[in-house]
């Protein structure tokens, strides 16, 4: 899902740049709330940002013959909310296009709107639904983790096809280029973020109930899902 | 542990394991290229005229610094979760011990 250094044109670099700034102002303030309001979560917040630090370093191969990496971005999103992600997210991709070349400061604006705001939006929608829908837990941690790393890299697609339309086959044309690369390399990918993911769950049940309680705890001393 | 942990364990090992086997190497084609390196590629027949107008200020100067910065990502994540889970794991049987 990286896009590399200089490798969209400036309008677009500087767009999305534009786009992801807001939801890092944003990421900033929950970093700071939930580090005032909750300071004994602080070692989980941690250790999620640490989850992204290592799936995303993890090339793993696919069935299309190429590698990719997981995200690791529905932890946090299921556990923290998807805002601080972007923060954390954010910090792992600039890591990553300073000292290996790989992504760059140019596009790290479109590349954390892709991986550090879509991937965990997304996760965070399909923890609120499935929960909302009664699916159980770990199904719904399940489908959180796996369907947000796939969103990554359909985004990522999207932007890349919004940048060099075919020209013969235009945006659509290039969309599915581009997707013939990133999203079907990435599903197995995904199912494996997916098995990961709900394996930490299971592991914080059993090693950390109390701090999953304290995070569920809202204001109001209700119990979120 | 539950069977179903296992399994899962099983699974993520055999998702990032069968690729390896199942794909056909093609004769003269570097196999398992990075998925980023493609899309590059593919900007490159897309729009040939594409001049790239920033270069990496830092770029590792061989495969092995690479790997060596990619490791360091993994472990400093991986020592994190790690310690995080060595003390809840303590705090947990401290609480029983009292």
């Amino acid at each position: 899902m990286h896009i590399m250094e200089g490798f969209l044109p400036i309008a677009h670099a500087a767009g999305w740049w534009a786009v992801s700034l807001p939801f890092l102002v944003g990421g900033v303030r929950s970093l700071k709330r939930i580090v005032k309001e909750k300071p004994s979560a602080r070692l989980l917040l941690g250790a999620a940002g640490a989850f992204v630090f290592v799936l995303s370093a993890l090339k793993l191969p696919s069935v299309t013959g190429s590698c990719s990496h997981p995200t690791g971005t529905g932890l946090g999103a299921i556990l923290f909310g998807p805002s601080v992600m972007s923060v954390l997210g954010a910090i792992v991709l600039l890591f990553q296009a300073l000292l290996l070349a790989h992504g760059g400061l140019t596009t790290l604006g479109a590349n954390t709107f892709s991986m550090a705001i879509a991937g965990p939006w997304i996760s965070y929608a399909i923890w609120r639904g499935a929960r909302g829908a009664r699916l159980p837990r770990e199904s719904a941690v399940f489908l959180a983790a796996a369907l947000g790393d796939l969103a990554t890299y359909t985004v990522t697609s999207l932007q890349l096809a919004f940048a060099f339309p075919d020209p013969a086959g235009g945006f659509m044309g290039s969309l599915m280029k581009f997707m013939a690369i990133f999203s079907v390399t990435q599903i197995p990918l995904a199912l494996a973020e997916g098995f990961l993911t709900v394996l930490i769950m299971r592991a914080l049940a059993v090693y950390a109930p109390g701090d999953l309680l304290t995070l569920r705890r809202t204001k109001e001393g209700k119990v979120a899902p | 542990m539950k069977k179903s942990t296992w399994l899962m364990m099983a699974a993520v090992a055999a998702l990032a394991v069968v690729p390896l086997f199942i794909h056909a190497p093609v004769k003269n084609e570097e196999a398992f290229t990075g998925a980023d390196g493609q899309a590059e590629a593919l900007i490159g027949t897309i729009q040939p005229g594409y001049k790239v107008w920033f270069t990496p200020l830092f770029e590792p100067p061989s495969g092995e610094i690479e790997s060596l910065l990619f490791s360091l990502q993994a472990a400093l994540g991986a020592g994190v979760i790690g310690f995080y889970f060595g003390r809840a794991s303590g705090r947990k049987q401290a609480g029983k011990a009292v």
